[in-house]
């Protein structure tokens, strides 16, 4: 079996696994692919891993009753196996007064996700990487850390009514810290797309930890408080991914969400936000590239879920849609902040006084309520001071709900595609501007480098 | 880290059959597992793989082939809302060649698939070489020629029928329903086995499974006009590396009620007033201090920068300056590292590179001593500790990813004094009572964090005085250690736990435990999370 499979192998391997079941109806997952990393410390190539992996997850149903196994075997025991396990357990399934009726056939959009240059980002070409990019760190003493990641996968979704689903992608991502060798200072600096050629390259990125690493040195301390603060797209993206938690729209119907209405019902219509934030969702947007349907084949299209500050739209699950007498709206297509234009350097030429965010760390929710999160800035904190970056400043805690900071919108960057997880990893797409917020709330000094 | 979970269902009287089979040949005994590997055990396809490297020159190689199964039943309210089952097998292969790693792994359980591996994986370490500055260097470890071992479950989990499961849970929801005010409830069975044979040209074949079992439930009370929301957790009730007994024992449906009758007191608790106050922390809460502040700290690969690039590194550096120095608590403090402790999630028989389960301290009376360590890793400190051997603390989530350093079960010693949580609570004028694991978040060199809880009480005159919201804690993990002044005795030890510790590029989740009794610490800056501060 190859490692990635085709629309035409996907739909064979659907068609074989759906008509080896007797449940009244039956939906099949199907994701197949290779995965690949490097791993490189103290300014050399630590550890590497190449795995080639598929796996299905089945869906039998009986009526109400429903159950899933996911498996990874595919030969026609392992097959029958799981549909065995899948069918016994629907049947001892209580129902569920929640489950809909399947999806028959529908229309995707069809991003060109895939890129064969990442598909061939294997061992040797990410080992010339790292060695491209220790090769600086090495000259100028100092120390870099960093990781190369890519994966190259197929996903299908096919069901008893007729439904199927494929698509292909590609996705990589390099990131890099760089310290001190006294530990003194640290930078940091990432790029991911589904294109590897659209990602900067090592060397360069690199370069920027390193010019931060250099110039993180020596922090003066910023007393706790609010600040005017410059975030840099990661940063901006490290805290937007998590405004997805607040788009379920049942959660707030059920006034348990932040955009919930006091007395019942949510704030779909309602301004929440500064006019300059439009966020959206769109599979086939170029910076975005994201899977046109969901787990169960619920096509995704273009949604705002923020227009212009006002709530255009949440998140509704086929059942929830249902009973509120509307269309599904999937919260999936990753997630964008339209931006304007001007880079990191013009947003700082307009801020008299505030601190520059690299990216943040650690981020937890602490107040679901407003949406509040706690976290520390890390790896370039920065004092700006008329227009301008003068010293570095020890990394803060903040305490910060989303909504209010997105109501503190000073000034929108241009966007660009960032890496949005903290840990690196090949996360939903994140594109988010550069933003300048006043008063955003510090509450306390990290003697963390 | 987040973590997805990945759920699964496993009921059939085989699995019974399979868990009760400890030797090698029944490993695999389960008819999913069968059809994998039907006509090759997993012994020898390890030697397959074994010798094809060995056949290209390795200095050292090793082979997993494992089998994780996840199992979730969830529910919410009064119905099932989570019926899965997940299992994924598969074999990976490290290669040391001229000291560098290479490892593949693929989920193809054949001759073919396990020879290329280890040809491919020799071919990606002479790659690497390319970019390597320093020579991997390996302990030395005893081989283990007939290992096994397995957690020592009293009743697996994945014989108990799913109607069973299923009605423990809404049994117990509906308890929790029965509560004036209490308007929304989840909760959830989750159960792991990680069944491995392993294999190294250090002439060890080690056969383990491992069990992890976690009961759980989420009770939610929303004001009658909708102003306000408020969870409780059933964060008493650890997960552990035990099997269906702890479901039995943790008895979900006897305590639903007084967490959901918590959840509504939240509601109209007094808001916290910021400032110094003195803490008294219930194991249920405590574990995961121990876990940011210390379990993190003490890893070996952060203390050098292996980590800086996600992780993070640690204020517990360099080695030469900080081991049998710094002083990280009063003397009454005592930090142990133990995979061989009973219940406990990082329990095992051997590590995920041969190595036995060790037990050794990491602080002790005050001074931090040693440092967790993997194979690779002994060399950088041996001058400093006198230790030649590996501390066994190697571990990978599954067969698709390399094994690395992770935290071993990292536990605080109890007191000489046999104090309970209440001598606790007498002994403390004016402070403030926390239970069960809330927001937690630390920086990359573990110095300052943030920590909440589920629920708060006031402590005034050596009495609990009513209930508390909004409340976290904040600190310098140094000064926070060294406020410690007060510890409950052997009898108030307990165990608590993470299913989801995250480290790692890839990111990979380790289970881990952490046992502690309740403790005080003095003079703590506390925050009020509703108000902007």
């Amino acid at each position: 079996m190859p490692d990635i499979l085709t629309e035409s192998e996907a739909r064979a391997l659907c068609d074989r696994i759906l008509s080896r079941t007797t449940a009244d109806g039956a939906e099949v997952r199907l994701l197949s692919g290779l995965e690949g990393n490097t791993r490189f410390a103290a300014n050399q190539l630590t550890t590497a891993g190449e795995v080639v992996d598929a796996e299905a997850t089945l869906t039998a149903r009986f009526g109400q009753r429903s159950a899933s196994v996911s498996f990874n075997s595919l030969s026609d025991a392992g097959i029958d196996a799981a549909v065995r396990k899948a069918e016994s357990l629907a049947r001892l399934s209580p129902e569920d007064p929640e489950q809909m009726p399947l999806l028959g056939p529908q229309q995707y959009l069809a991003p060109g996700a895939f890129f064969d240059g990442t598909e061939g980002l294997g061992p040797e070409r990410r080992a010339d990487a790292v060695a491209e990019a220790v090769a600086q760190p090495r000259q100028a003493d100092l120390v870099a850390t960093g990781f190369v990641e890519r994966v190259a996968r197929s996903t299908a979704v096919a069901n008893a009514a007729g439904l199927f689903a494929y698509s292909r992608s590609s996705l990589a991502s390099f990131t890099t810290t760089v310290r001190t060798p006294d530990g003194g200072g640290s930078g940091w600096a990432g790029g991911t797309h589904n294109d590897w050629s659209r990602v900067a390259a090592p060397a360069e990125l690199v370069q920027r930890a390193a010019d931060k690493a250099e110039r993180s040195v020596d922090p003066t301390v910023a007393q706790p408080g609010p600040y005017t603060v410059v975030l840099e797209p990661t940063a901006v993206g490290n805290l937007l991914q998590l405004l997805s938690f607040g788009l379920d729209a049942r959660s707030n119907d059920e006034g348990r969400g932040a955009f919930a209405r006091p007395g019942g019902g949510n704030q779909i219509g309602e301004r929440v936000m500064d006019e300059r934030v439009t966020v959206f969702s769109d599979p086939e947007d170029p910076d975005l590239l994201e899977r046109p349907f969901t787990d169960d084949g619920l096509p995704v299209g273009r949604t705002t879920w923020i227009e212009g500050g006002v709530l255009a739209n949440l998140a509704y699950d086929r059942y929830w849609a249902d009973r509120q007498g509307r269309d599904p709206l999937p919260r999936a297509g990753g997630l964008k902040f339209a931006g304007q234009s001007g880079s990191v350097e013009d947003l700082i030429e307009g801020v008299d006084f505030g601190l520059l965010v690299t990216r943040f760390w650690y981020i937890r929710g602490v107040d679901p309520r407003t949406l509040k999160y706690t976290g520390l800035t890390r790896d370039g904190t920065f004092l700006i001071e008329n227009g301008r970056v003068t010293v570095a400043v020890k990394n803060l805690r903040f305490n910060e709900s989303i909504v209010t900071m997105l109501n503190n919108v000073e000034a929108v960057g241009e966007a660009v595609r960032v890496v949005a997880s903290e840990s690196g990893g090949l996360g939903p797409a994140v594109v988010a501007p550069p933003l300048v917020v006043r008063d955003f709330r510090f509450t306390s000094v990290s003697d963390a480098v | 880290m987040s973590v997805t979970r990945r759920e699964f269902v496993k009921h059939t009287s085989l699995a019974a059959a399979a868990l009760a089979a400890s030797s090698r040949s029944e490993l695999f005994a389960s008819p999913l597992e069968t059809t994998l590997l039907q006509d090759i055990s997993a012994k020898e396809l390890c030697m397959v793989a074994l010798n094809a490297a060995i056949g290209e020159g390795v200095e050292y190689a090793d082979v997993r082939i494992t089998s994780v199964r996840n199992q979730v039943v969830s529910t919410r309210e009064d119905r099932v809302a989570g019926l899965v089952d997940d299992e994924t097998i598969g074999i990976g292969v490290r290669v040391l060649v001229g000291g560098t790693w290479g490892f593949h792994a693929s989920r193809h359980l054949t001759r073919e698939e396990a020879a290329r591996l280890a040809r491919a994986a020799v071919a990606q370490a002479r790659a690497n070489q390319r970019a390597a500055l320093d020579r991997v260097r390996l302990a030395p470890v005893d081989p283990y020629p007939n290992g096994e071992w397995q957690t020592p479950i009293e009743e697996d989990p994945f014989a108990v029928p799913v109607e069973e499961k299923i009605d423990l849970l809404l049994t117990a929801n509906a308890e929790a329903l029965r509560v004036r005010g209490a308007r929304f409830v989840s909760s959830s069975l989750a159960f792991v086995r990680l069944r491995t044979t392993f294999a190294s040209t250090d002439g060890s074949v080690i056969d383990q499974s491992l069990y992890r079992t976690w009961p759980s439930m989420n009770v939610t009370a929303v004001a009658p006009d909708s102003s306000d929301f408020q969870s409780r957790a059933s964060a008493e009730v650890a997960p552990m590396g035990l099997g269906y007994e702890h479901v039995r024992r943790a008895n979900l449906f006897g305590r639903a009620s007084e967490w959901a009758e918590e959840a509504v007191q939240k509601l109209s608790a007094r808001a916290v007033e910021p400032g110094q106050w003195d803490l008294v922390l219930d194991p249920s809460h405590l574990f995961l201090t121990i876990h940011e502040s210390i379990g993190h700290p003490t890893e070996l690969d952060r203390a050098v920068g292996y980590e800086a690039n996600y992780a993070g590194t640690s204020f517990l550096a360099p080695p030469e300056e900080v081991i049998g120095q710094f002083r990280y608590g009063p003397e009454i403090m005592n930090i142990q590292a133990d995979r061989t402790q009973h219940g406990a999630l990082a329990t095992v028989g051997w590590d995920d590179e041969g190595v036995p389960a060790d037990s050794w301290p990491l602080v002790r009376d005050g001074i931090f001593v040693d440092y967790q360590t993997t194979r690779d890793q002994v060399h950088w400190i041996a001058p400093l500790t006198r230790m030649s051997r590996s501390h066994g603390c190697s571990y990978a989530q599954s067969w698709d990813r390399i094994q690395f350093q992770r935290m071993p079960n990292v536990s605080l010693l109890p007191g000489m004094d046999d104090y309970a949580l209440d001598d606790l609570i007498a002994a403390t004028d004016r402070g403030i009572l926390i239970k069960g694991r809330g927001s937690y978040s630390i920086d990359q060199q573990r110095y300052n964090f943030q920590f909440g809880g589920q629920v708060f009480y006031e402590i005034r005159g050596g009495q609990i005085a009513g209930m508390l919201k909004d409340v976290a804690y904040q600190g310098r993990t140094p000064e926070f250690w060294n406020s410690l002044d007060m510890l409950g005795g052997p009898g108030s030890y307990e165990l608590g736990g993470t299913f989801y510790d995250g480290k790692g590029q890839p990111a990979q989740v380790n289970a881990v435990s952490h046992g502690c009794p309740p403790a005080r610490f003095k003079q703590v800056t506390v925050i009020n999370t509703a108000r902007a501060e």
